[in-house]
């Protein structure tokens, strides 16, 4: 490591934002969650018990073993039991977890091109072009995103032939949760850019002929950078519970590549026969996943802009 | 005032619209509504006089004129998967939601206001400082799993509540069904309205804790509090009302919201609303019953923005006279 | 202190401010002192920063969290009223201190209409019927200058105009008829045309009815016309008080001397014009000793060590400054 990254890592250390996450013991111990979340996520395929994708591993004789108890068939015992099907609850969750980050992130990196361009279109056109799509982002806004994500999903499902919506889920799914968040990116950058855009630096580059878009792209993305990686953070929070709830309403994920939302949906069927774990840990999961990026995005919000209360 | 709320009807109209053209388009080009009614096994001559029967192949603003006028008269066709007419449909089940909505929306205009005027006027109390701690775990979890969770606690666990179902119900009239006036209907409303309101309140009482902590900063009620006046005239005549002009809108829209999150929470109770019918047409791809679904949440936020657009004229004297042009 | 020779109305003493930070405790007051005798008009001057409104809001107890009253004292006839419980300053607030606020745009809650703003005023200080505080509304409006009274008692603030609603503001401050008014920049927010009336209006009311005013103001130009007395603050401490008259014409501080480079005067002694290089200091980089030290022309060494206190430099004119005990300037 040169002496020159060495400085620049220490400056970013002292740097604001460093200096608030130091002192701010929610943000270290939400970020320390998030961060072994992934961890355990990203490395399920290693550190998981069992695949619960392969059906030879599976023992139906396996299915409802409390946590901590050995099978009253088998012996097997699972640290967090196993569910109707014989799978490992732990497995289960660390490869849900996978899926369901994968389809949040997925969601809101979808949302945020899609919301800087259209913004940055906007911003720069202004016009019936600008009038236009903040009328569209108004409406849209006025609905729940939810519904938005629903009716997509449903009317992609109506598009695309029988045989591959299976396998077309999970792309639909993410498509549907970004296109129903945009908007907040679309209006920062837009704002951002109708700033921008009459000062001088903009008509000198058109002087000059630099393409005045590229020069706005290089001047505005570092000033809503902060704004955007707030909007991000908790949209991610929010892209996470909504690909819950879509596979939890049956609408989501196929039910062979289970999420937390699936699991939690599976483990609701057995609430009334006394099987807790199989929803307890699952919810769990969910709820440390959505609480500490939440908690992340809060804190972010704060120190980035403390006049934000 | 008048030339206001003809502009805001026509403002409405064009919404609607809209709406109505994307809810035609759906029903139009998602999914083949031949093959869906007829079958496999039909000829291509069959298909083609059922095409021409049902208009299929004129142009394109003459099936929008006819999607409209029969939509207008409440006439949105058939259920592919129910094969009974969607407005009936609808109709038989939205009394159960609005029911919900209504509850669940009082519990959540009250409660959000109470807590965000107090998390507000005791900033740094340690009550407060719970409040928006649970508030906070409140906004992370998902509808879905604040109503297993319920479930779990109240119907299984302490077996006070029943976990599904609207219990005994009443007619009123010809086609309103009520839960309210039997002691298993009242049961059953309140872990669903918990479930719906809770996210909503927390909504509410965050922007109602920030919108009064703005308006305490603001110099009228420096002035305020240097005439001398009152601790509750300054919270509850000065600063409460100003903070209710903004949040009347959003308490207003959040209305509607409530009924489309109604989706989340019928299924989990298993609730007979209209919600549940949605989304049980979106996992089948019942297309006439989405567009139906479409555009009543669309008449139901477009009378909700105009109710609260009058509401907001009432409140904001600047308004009014912004309106009446020459008043002195 | 031997400035007033009658008991004052107003005594502030060691008054000192502070405001807790992430980066350290800031100093806004630091040991402020001054007197406002019964009806005497006392101007307050100073750059923005200065600590001007910050007395204003420490006197009538509503300086803003986290910022508190570290030090001295404040007493009203006597009485002490820095340390009051809520309840009691409440009682003072508006009945025995009235305050005036700058921008008259923001100072009024546009949903009550100006009746219900000064009937509430009147009726939370004394006890009057519903009809009997509108009569007096009405008269306190008619006296602060508002044609038709009587009909626009009942508009709403956004009705008026700027002069208009500041009119409307001092009515609001004088309808429980306190023996003090703090001004604070009453007429910044101003249009110059409209500046000199509100002014007017409100020096003659208080001469009236007696009361005592403290105007704030950065405008010397206001204070030299306006005020008996002027006390000149820097960096949160007072750098010299005196009759208008003394310090204007016979400015003792340097710095003082270069605020009144700063307003072109019709007076004699045009060759006297001073510019102040520099800025004001921040609160937490206040220097050692005289605050004013790094701006000062006559600057010498005690300058750097010790900080000047008020001494009297003529009858009733204090200055903190070691020039005038060293017998310059």
């Amino acid at each position: 490591m040169t002496s020159d990254t060495q400085s620049s890592l220490a400056r970013f250390w002292d740097s604001d934002i460093m200096w608030s996450f130091r002192h701010s013991p929610v943000a270290i111990v939400a970020g320390l969650v998030v961060a072994l979340i992934a961890l355990a996520a990203l490395f399920a395929p290693w550190i998981a018990p069992t695949n619960p994708y392969d059906p030879a591993a599976l023992n139906l004789m396996d299915g409802f073993t409390p946590p901590m108890e050995p099978n009253a068939f088998t012996g097997n015992s699972y640290i967090l039991g196993t569910d109707n099907q014989g799978r490992d609850v732990l497995s289960t969750i660390l490869y849900g977890t996978r899926i369901s980050l994968f389809v949040g992130l997925s969601a809101v990196l979808f949302a945020m091109v899609l919301g800087i361009t259209l913004g940055l279109i906007a911003g720069y056109r202004g016009g019936w072009v600008d009038g236009l799509l903040m009328r569209i982002a108004d409406v849209q806004l006025s609905f729940p995103s939810i519904l938005i994500a629903l009716l997509i999903f449903g009317v992609a499902r109506g598009l695309i032939p029988p045989a591959y919506r299976e396998t077309m889920a999970i792309w639909v799914l993410i498509v549907a949760i970004g296109l129903s968040d945009w908007v907040q990116f679309a209006r920062v950058v837009r704002g951002a850019t109708m700033v921008e855009k009459s000062k001088e630096y903009v008509q000198a580059a058109r002087v000059v002929g630099a393409h005045p878009v590229k020069i706005l792209i290089k001047h505005i993305l570092p000033n809503v950078m902060g704004p955007v990686l707030v909007i991000g953070t908790i949209g991610l929070a929010l892209a996470i519970i909504a690909e819950a709830t879509l596979s939890f309403l049956g609408v989501g994920v196929p039910p062979t590549q289970p999420s937390l939302g699936t699991l939690i949906r599976i483990g609701q069927q057995y609430l009334f026969s006394g099987e807790w774990w199989i929803l307890l840990f699952p919810s769990i999961a969910l709820l440390a996943l959505a609480l500490s990026v939440n908690l992340l995005g809060d804190w972010l919000r704060d120190a980035l802009n403390p006049r934000l209360r | 005032m008048l030339a206001f709320i003809l502009r805001r009807v026509l403002q409405s109209l064009v919404v609607m619209l809209v709406v109505a053209l994307v809810s035609f388009a759906l029903f139009r080009y998602v999914g083949d509504p031949i093959s869906t009614m007829m079958g496999q096994e039909a000829t291509i001559a069959d298909r083609e006089a059922l095409r021409e029967r049902l208009g299929l192949n004129d142009p394109f603003i003459v099936q929008f004129f006819d999607f409209v006028t029969r939509a207008v008269q409440g006439d949105f066709g058939i259920s592919y998967r129910l094969q009974q007419p969607v407005m009936e449909l609808i109709l038989s089940r939205l009394p159960a939601t609005l029911e919900l909505a209504l509850v669940s929306g009082v519990l959540a205009f009250v409660f959000g206001v109470g807590f965000g005027v107090y998390t507000a006027l005791r900033r740094r109390g340690w009550l407060s400082t719970a409040i928006m701690t649970v508030s906070l775990i409140g906004v992370s979890l998902p509808t879905f799993l604040i109503g297993v969770l319920l479930i779990w606690l109240f119907a299984v666990e302490l077996q006070w509540l029943p976990s599904f179902g609207r219990g005994e119900v009443v007619d009123i009239g010809d086609w309103w069904r009520t839960g309210f006036l039997t002691p298993s209907g009242r049961a059953s409303l309140i872990l669903p309205a918990i479930t719906l309101g809770l996210y909503q309140m927390t909504l509410i009482m965050r922007l109602v804790r920030a919108e009064m902590l703005e308006v305490l900063r603001t110099d009228y009620i420096k002035f305020a509090r240097a005439r001398g006046l009152s601790n509750r005239a300054i919270h509850f005549g000065h600063a409460l009302k100003n903070t209710m002009v903004p949040v009347i809108t959003i308490t207003g829209l959040q209305l509607g919201a409530i009924i489309a999150f109604a989706i989340i929470t019928e299924t989990v109770f298993q609730w007979p609303g209209v919600g549940a019918l949605f989304i049980n047409s979106v996992r089948f791809v019942d297309v006439p019953v989405m567009a139906a679904y479409l555009m009543m949440i669309a008449v139901i936020f477009v009378v909700i923005n105009l109710i609260v657009d009058l509401l907001y004229y009432a409140v904001d004297p600047r308004l009014r006279v912004e309106r009446a042009g020459a008043g002195h | 202190m031997s400035t007033v020779t009658q008991d004052p109305l107003l005594s502030v003493r060691d008054l000192v401010v502070e405001f807790p930070t992430r980066r350290g405790t800031l100093r806004a007051l630091d040991q402020v002192s001054f007197d406002i005798a019964p009806g005497e008009v006392l101007g307050m001057v100073g750059e923005s920063g200065a600590g001007k409104s910050i007395t204003g809001s420490a006197i009538i107890g509503l300086i803003e969290p986290p910022g508190r009253i570290a030090g001295g004292e404040i007493r009203l006839r006597g009485e002490r009223i820095d340390n009051l419980p809520y309840e009691q300053m409440r009682r003072i607030r508006g009945r025995r201190i009235g305050m005036v606020f700058q921008d008259p745009l923001t100072s009024l809650n546009p949903l009550y209409t100006v009746a219900q703003q000064l009937i509430q005023t009147i009726r939370t200080h004394m006890d009057v019927s519903e009809s009997e505080a509108r009569a007096r509304a009405v008269a306190l409006l008619d006296r602060v200058g508002i044609p038709a009274a009587a009909r626009r008692i009942d508009d709403y603030p956004h009705h008026f105009s700027g002069g208009m609603r500041q009119r409307v503001v001092i009515a609001l401050a004088l309808a429980a008829e306190p023996e003090l008014v703090i001004a604070d920049e009453p007429t910044t927010a101003l249009d110059v045309s409209v500046q000199a009336q509100i002014i007017d209006v409100l020096k003659e009311i208080c001469a009236e009815r007696g009361a005592s005013v403290m105007l704030i103001t950065h405008d010397l130009g206001v204070i030299a016309e306006t005020a008996d007395r002027v006390a000149v603050l820097y960096a949160g401490r007072v750098a010299e008080i005196g009759p208008v008259r003394d310090v204007i014409q016979h400015a003792r501080h340097p710095y003082t001397r270069g605020l009144m480079g700063a307003i072109p005067t019709l007076e004699q002694d045009s060759d006297r014009l001073v510019q102040i290089p520099g800025a004001m200091p921040r609160l937490n980089a206040i220097p050692q000793g005289c605050a004013f030290n790094p701006r000062c022309e006559h600057v010498f060494d005690r300058c750097y060590k010790e900080r000047p206190v008020l001494q009297r430099a003529a009858p009733k004119h204090q200055v903190a400054c070691w020039l005038t005990e060293e017998g310059g300037a």
